[in-house]
């Protein structure tokens, strides 16, 4: 069934931009990326706007729809009343290129910060072992397809730019995780997720979580550990006496 | 290299210039210096375009907290009705009773604390319980989102004009939370006894309502309580390597299921400390009598 949906689209660049509405004839099943290449074909055609897999697994086509982070590819029209106005702007959190397109550089910025994998030495055998509950928490966070959506969502640094200096994001705390849970990692990333990252400033108000469209738990299961792996390392005095006296580490 | 064949003429592709569109008046506040207005971002006047109603959530929860602290509150400095002599009911809001107003049936574990209007009688657990909840991760959620709005919903501004988060005093001190957990433990465990004695009463060993009561609060306290996130660290969480200790593995497995539903238990636990409560209250005021099953 075809029908008339009214799209309100951001159309700009740096320099200035206004929301515009227009009509585009969708057909039932579509998303709302249909629906801005159905624009960009049939009514603006430098419309500028990022894609790739329109399958939810590139996280390429971020934008925010009706106010909220989300993917426009897994994004159905069906979740809309009928003759609501869809509004589709670009992620607000980063610098803007031209219409939906926004520079993202921040989060490869922030990636390079993030410490190297620093594995044991192989076994005799040239190989390494891991047992599989060693490694299964960090196989959650592998499900990232780095669309930015919970950078873009995460009030740190949305609603303060001045944040973005000292803060790296739900995103890169997923790497810091993965590190300090790996079973081979030999490296000390606790006082690095406090002072390279700034975990201390993430209130957990579980935004990412909400927008993450691979449904992984990033505040439960990796900025809450992190925090606590950084209470451990900084602010549990029991936790220091016990490494003293019994000269230990607390996390083998 | 070559091509063969024709390729066919680029089609004309439509622009800004020939679309049927028009532009949307923007709010006239304007752009901002800061935040989603900041000037290297998209231009555009609304702070959020949400829609749905994302203020509901934050306005049931403070509704919600602070109608409970208000119970509390009153409840904690009534300093009656606490305690029913006759099946040895002992509300959780007075565990454990050690004012030296207690009656001495419910102080369980000695009368040392000073008697006065001002001072609980359970002086030496309710401090700590608040400062459980205060700390745990789901209510600084809660909080933050709904009484400082920081921010009040996702994607809606917190309109604040500085945030540096949990890193400086007092809010660094959230980072205690594992030791309010510790001592909560503890506190469950005397809340636990007290559910336990209740089932001998002045006649011995009887089953009330108020008894199913007493211990379906133990049970919230105790799914709450395990569910903590600190709990979950400490348990195993720490751990690099789950396969050298299988049974820290196994209690970490265990309180990461419950952990999914802290947030539940959080809720469902306040509003049973509330319904203990209010039936202590109401059977030890004489408003209602205790239905016994034997």
């Amino acid at each position: 069934m075809t029908y008339d949906l009214n799209l309100r689209v951001w159309r700009g660049d740096a320099s200035g931009g206004e929301l515009t509405d227009y009509v585009v004839p969708v057909e039932e099943g579509e998303v709302v990326l249909d629906a801005l290449h159905r624009l960009q074909a049939t009514q603006t055609g430098d419309l500028a706007v990022r894609w790739n897999c329109k399958a939810g697994k590139c996280g390429s086509c971020s934008a925010e729809i009706n106010g909220k982070p989300r993917l426009t590819c897994m994004t159905r029209l069906s979740i809309f009343e009928p003759g609501e106005t869809v509004t589709v702007t670009p992620l607000r959190t980063f610098p803007v290129i031209r219409d939906l397109v926004t520079d993202v550089s921040y989060n490869y910025e922030k990636a390079k910060k993030v410490p190297t994998f620093s594995p044991e030495p192989r076994q005799a055998d040239g190989t390494y072992r891991m047992q599989q509950e060693d490694v299964q928490r960090g196989q959650e966070f592998r499900k990232c397809i780095e669309c930015f959506l919970c950078q873009s969502v995460c009030h740190v640094i949305r609603d303060h730019e001045e944040n973005k200096e000292a803060f790296s994001g739900p995103r890169l705390f997923l790497r810091y995780a993965e590190l300090q849970m790996h079973p081979l990692e030999t490296n000390d990333h606790r006082d690095a997720a406090r002072e390279e990252s700034g975990v201390g400033m993430c209130n957990i108000t579980k935004c990412c979580t909400e927008v993450c469209p691979e449904g992984i738990k990033i505040t439960d299961n990796a900025i809450i550990p992190v925090k606590e792996h950084v209470v451990d390392r900084s602010y549990d005095p029991v936790v220091w006496l016990g490494r003293k006296i019994f000269r230990r580490s607390s996390d083998d | 290299m070559t091509t063969t064949g024709t390729e066919e003429p680029e089609p004309d592709r439509p622009n800004r210039a020939n679309a049927t569109a028009s532009a949307v008046a923007e709010p006239a506040d304007g752009p901002l210096s800061g935040g989603v207005k900041a000037p290297s971002r998209a231009r555009i006047g609304w702070r959020t375009l949400r829609k749905d109603r994302y203020w509901l959530e934050p306005t049931l929860i403070v509704a919600g907290l602070s109608a409970w602290l208000l119970y509390g509150f009153v409840r904690v400095f009534m300093q009656d009705f606490y305690y029913v002599a006759e099946h040895h009911y002992l509300t959780p809001f007075y565990s454990p009773c050690t004012s030296t107003g207690c009656v001495e049936a419910a102080a369980h574990f000695g009368r040392f604390t000073p008697d006065h209007p001002l001072i609980p009688f359970a002086a030496l657990s309710l401090p700590f319980l608040l400062l459980l909840r205060l700390t745990c991760y789901y209510y600084r959620k809660a909080y933050y989102r709904s009484f400082w709005m920081s921010p009040p919903a996702c994607a809606v501004p917190d309109r604040h004009a500085s945030y540096t988060g949990e890193t400086r005093f007092p809010l660094i001190l959230q980072n205690l939370h594992r030791y309010t957990f510790y001592i909560a433990v503890v506190i469950v465990l005397i809340n636990t006894w007290d559910a336990i004695l209740a089932f001998g009463g002045e006649d011995g060993f009887g089953v009330g309502l108020g008894n199913l009561v007493l211990l379906f609060n133990v049970v919230m306290l105790w799914l709450y309580t395990l569910s903590c996130h600190s709990c979950r660290h400490v348990f195993g969480g720490r751990l690099r390597h789950f396969s050298r200790h299988p049974v820290r593995y196994r209690w970490w497995t265990f309180v990461s299921k419950l952990n999914t539903r802290h947030m539940q238990y959080a809720w469902m636990s306040l509003g049973s400390l509330f319904l203990v409560d209010f039936y202590v209250m109401a059977v030890a005021a004489g408003w209602i009598s205790d239905l016994r099953f034997f």
